[in-house]
């Protein structure tokens, strides 16, 4: 049986019950609690260490206090409580990863609670709860001469990551299949973009997720057996994790048996889960305040200054560029998908590019070019400005649209003023009424069994009409006004 | 007589003595006297002689504004780091570790032009009352060496009695600097937990872990605490508000103060001796003009078991960096978790593994509200009632240690030897300032004297222990190995 036919005969029976826990890196400068850079991907290793987040003896931690507004800005974002008190607690395990063996993270006392998120989800609005977003420290790197630490013969640790700020943004269990836990993810991960606060880079680990599921016989109050679900590196892979972990747990509450609490490993390669550890291995994290950091009391002034740095978050865009710029609901999502996007289109309208004409473009050709050259319009040659000027010689017909985008994928690469080349090159539209006159009645002139058959009423004869004047003008004709002649031509006789 | 610091002071601007000379009588001292006591694990020759050449300079450039510590030599507990010098925690597990970093408050010292001699033996990282814990073998007490001196600051305590140095500095988590002051007859300060920071002090129990001086004299311990106190941005637990004078009101005397005694100081397990020499103690400050009155701390009892809670929880998880990954001793086994066990079963003494169990057992799952939040309520009202009696008096005065000190070996149970903590402990859960001052002998060993005050007021403890000190003569008697050196 495959996936697509067994889930649906599943959702059926049981009620899928998912929870999605999100660790995410925050974009500070320095790590959580000492001076060191936070960035761990550009630094040979172990360079961004010092006595502090290598764990020497005596050293103490001082909180980031970017981490906490950027955790504070989070929340508001997902429209959570933020207590006017928090505290940062020990979590105590043993690992080479972990140089204090504990991570400062938050227990009961969590910076924010009491959220929820909103997304789209096969046409549909669904809400899920967020119960908490904390503050912690991410650890290490291991790399092992072998596939686990276990039966390797060395392993190597690199504590460049150790003590980048991470935040845990747990949501309630209140998805209930697979694609919505995907698009849970999907606007997260928009949002916390958005707001600056993370780069959403699932490959690399700055954004992960670990899922919680379970299912039920539908019409049944209590949870079932809960499973977490790791090693999950793409959206894709959440929901595949999660399909087969339904497709499985279904099996075997089918078959009369019962499941174990317990952790499993997505392993992408086989496209399966596979048990890591059972609910009796669990560690028991021995939790207790830091004693090393005071409280945090946030008062209500702080969380106000924190909301004013809030940019529009992307739903709210959407609906804005729906209503101001008369846009689709689809091409308002479209443009407003990553802020850069949003803010590109806002500029090309604001530099006097028609909405629709900018909507058309960006989310077209613009798209397509970032796409082929893994390079954002920012950051290509022609930039947001260039693009500007370019759609503008498009408005005012000054260009054709053929014209426009060869000069676009141009630019795109090798940049250079539109303007500029469109004046030096000749590339100015030819759309003088008589000039084009002219060239139609020789096209019509050099093709009589083409104008004789466009009389007859075949309209795509038209076409080669229509070429032939395209030719006579090297590309550069009015073409909308070259149909236009042309009909009005062929039509007189 | 072996010099306090302010006499050195002097002697060093009039000319009669130099930093070069102080530190080569330190160093001829410590090379007779430290084979019998111990109280060495490294001696900093080389580091000594840069700061005394330094501190020449900073005295010949600025004699007026160079502080009163230049060019004076001292010790350090071997918990505090010094960049690139050993620091072991008197434990096998840091044997070799060479911290590459200073700590604040010793940084500080050696800003003021301090000249340090070296690191001190100690209970393994700071556990015991006896300094019986190192594993580097006992110390010595100067003033009966068949005696402990007191711990887990012994050595510290050893070499400021044995008059080596004028002054060390210890760390005090539950009475680790006013016990063995008391059993060595020097002068030992717990300043307000929060007043000295503690970065770069090998924690043990961060909540009560503080820093503080050993010296001879009242005057000698308000010099160096002055110099070490003060917010530090490295540790957030420091407190920011600005540090008083403690110098300004020294000799302002007790007269219209109140004090109080807590009866509960003076159980049943107070020695007969111990209890004549403080309660002489009281009439004296009482003939300086303060009035006395008993107070009641009843939660005294309950102090020492919520204590043995606390600071063993905070211990498990402090301890748990020495996992031999990356620093310290390693023990080379095939898997990691046999790696960990072995490290940690060779690298840890009995009693550091007492502690770390226990507190692996108050915070574990289902155990955690009965014990450790539990102690935490008791703790705070241990606080509340100093606050209560405090409102009552200006400062309490009662014994330090409820014993003189003892023979080597004499207490192998645990429990007696917690007891040694039970009247300096409840100070440190509950943050206040406290000091020990010589107050009398008893068979030849010294007793000490304790005052504390509320928290911040820790120029009123360093006051008062000055009006008592001035009034008597018990700090001017030397132990055999500094009279020697006279
Ligand atoms: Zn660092």
């Amino acid at each position: 049986m495959t996936e697509a036919a067994t889930i649906p005969s599943a959702l059926d029976r049981y009620e899928v019950v998912i929870g999605l826990e999100v660790h995410a890196q925050l974009l500070t400068r320095s790590k959580m609690f000492c001076p060191c850079p936070a960035d761990y991907t550009s630094a040979a290793p172990n360079e961004n260490t010092c006595p502090v987040c290598l764990g020497l003896p005596g050293v103490l931690p001082v909180i980031n206090q970017q981490a906490v507004e950027y955790t504070v800005r989070t929340a508001l974002a997902l429209h959570c409580d933020i207590p006017p008190f928090t505290k940062f607690d020990r979590k105590n395990y043993f690992y080479p990863d972990l140089p204090k063996g504990y991570q400062i993270s938050q227990y009961d006392l969590p910076l924010s609670i009491n959220g929820h998120l909103e997304f789209p989800v096969g046409g549909e609005t669904v809400r899920c709860g967020i119960t908490r977003v904390h503050l912690e420290e991410d650890t290490g790197t291991m790399h092992h001469a072998g596939d686990v630490l276990q039966s390797a013969m060395s392993s190597l640790i690199d504590l460049n990551r150790c003590g980048v700020p991470l935040m845990e943004i747990v949501g309630e269990p209140d998805l209930r299949a697979p694609e919505a836990a995907r698009e849970y993810l999907v606007r997260l991960r928009q949002i916390l973009t958005y707001i600056g606060v993370n780069d959403g880079n699932l490959e690399q680990g700055s954004f992960r997720c670990d899922a919680n599921i379970s299912l039920r016989p539908r019409g049944a109050q209590e949870l079932g057996v809960k499973v977490e679900v790791k090693n999950m590196n793409s959206f894709r892979a959440v929901q595949r994790a999660l399909e087969s972990e339904i497709e499985r747990q279904t099996s075997v509450l089918d078959a009369g048996g019962t499941l174990v609490q317990e952790t499993r490993g997505w392993v992408e390669a086989h496209g399966r889960t596979i048990s890591q550890r059972s609910k009796e291995q669990a560690h028991d994290y021995r939790y207790f305040p830091e004693p090393d950091l005071p409280p945090l009391r946030l008062d209500a002034a702080f969380v106000e200054r924190v909301r004013a740095t809030l940019p529009e978050l992307p739903e709210a865009r959407a609906h804005r560029f729906q209503e101001q710029y008369g846009l689709t609901a689809y091409d308002a999502a479209v443009l407003t998908d990553t802020r850069e996007e949003a803010d590109t289109y806002e500029a090309l309208v604001g530099a006097g590019v028609p909405a629709k004409l900018a909507a058309n473009w960006q989310s077209g050709d613009v798209a397509a070019l970032a796409n082929e050259h893994r390079m954002p319009l920012q950051h290509s040659g022609l930039g947001v400005e260039g693009l500007a000027s370019l759609l503008r010689l498009v408005d005012s017909g000054a260009i054709n649209g053929p014209t426009a985008k060869e000069l676009l994928a141009e630019l795109y690469v090798a940049g250079g003023n539109p303007e500029a080349l469109v004046r030096d090159r000749g590339l100015a539209q030819v759309s003088d009424t008589a000039e084009l006159t002219a060239l139609v009645d020789a096209a019509i002139a050099a093709n009589p069994a083409a104008a004789a058959d466009f009389r007859a009423g075949k309209q795509q004869a038209l076409g080669q009409l229509m070429r032939s004047v395209k030719e006579a003008t090297g590309g550069k004709a009015d073409m909308p006004l070259v149909n236009r002649l042309l009909r009005d031509r062929l039509s007189e006789q | 007589m072996p010099r306090t610091i302010s006499e050195l002071g002097i002697a060093l601007r009039d000319g009669s003595t130099t930093p070069r000379a102080l530190l080569a009588e330190a160093l001829a001292h410590v090379e007779r006297s430290d084979k019998d006591l111990n109280a060495y694990l490294t001696v900093t020759r080389e580091l000594a002689e840069q700061q005394a050449a330094a501190a020449v300079h900073m005295l010949e450039d600025h004699p007026e504004t160079a502080s009163p510590l230049c060019g004076i030599p001292m010790a350090l507990k071997d918990v505090l780091c010094v960049d690139g010098i050993e620091t072991t925690a008197g434990s096998k597990m840091l044997r070799g570790f060479k911290p590459p970093y200073t700590g604040t408050a010793v940084q500080r010292l050696f800003d003021a032009g301090a000249v340090c001699i070296g690191k001190t033996n100690c209970d393994e990282f700071a556990m015991g009352s006896s300094t019986e814990n190192s594993a580097y073998g006992p110390v010595g007490n100067p003033w009966d060496i068949e005696r402990v001196p007191g711990g887990s600051s012994g050595g510290s305590a050893a070499t400021v009695a044995a008059g080596s140095v004028p002054y060390s500095l210890g760390t005090d988590t539950g009475g680790s600097i006013r016990q063995p002051a008391a059993l060595s007859g020097v002068v030992g300060f717990k300043p307000t937990y929060g007043r000295i920071s503690r970065y770069g002090l090998i924690a043990f129990a961060s909540s009560l872990d503080q820093i503080g001086p050993f010296t001879r004299t009242v005057e000698d311990c308000a010099l160096v605490y002055s110099a070490i106190a003060g917010h530090d941005p490295r540790d957030s637990t420091s407190d920011p508000r600005a540090v008083d004078d403690p110098l300004a009101s020294l000799r302002a005397g007790v007269a219209g103060m109140r004090l109080g005694i807590p009866r509960e100081y003076l159980g049943e397990g107070t020695e007969p001796g111990v209890r004549a020499a403080v309660e002489a103690a009281f009439r004296v400050l009482e003939a300086q003009g303060a009035t006395l009155q008993d107070v009641s701390l009843p939660s005294t009892d309950v102090a020492l078991s919520v204590y043995y809670i606390i600071a063993p929880a905070e211990c498990s998880s402090n301890l748990a960096r020495y996992d031999g990954v990356r620093f310290g001793n390693r023990v080379e086994r095939a898997s990691l978790t046999d790696m960990y066990l072995q490290t940690r079963e060779a690298g840890f003494g009995n009693e550091v593994k007492r502690r770390i169990m226990l507190g692996t057992y108050a915070l574990s799952s289902g155990y955690y509200d009965a014990y450790y939040r539990q102690a935490q309520k008791v703790r705070t009202l241990v606080s509340q009632e100093f606050d209560g009696v405090f409102k009552e008096v200006d400062a309490i005065v009662c014994p330090t240690s409820p014993s003189v000190a003892f023979p080597m070996g004499s207490r192998d149970d645990p429990l007696s030897m917690y007891m040694c903590d039970v009247v300096t402990l409840p100070a440190n859960l509950a943050g206040v300032p406290g000091i020990s001052v010589p107050c009398g002998f008893v068979d030849g060993l010294p007793v000490g004297l304790q005052v504390i005050a509320p928290r911040f007021e820790d120029s009123r403890v360093l006051r008062v222990a000055h009006a008592y000190e001035q009034a008597t003569s018990f700090h001017t008697v030397l132990s055999p190995y500094a009279s020697e050196a006279a």
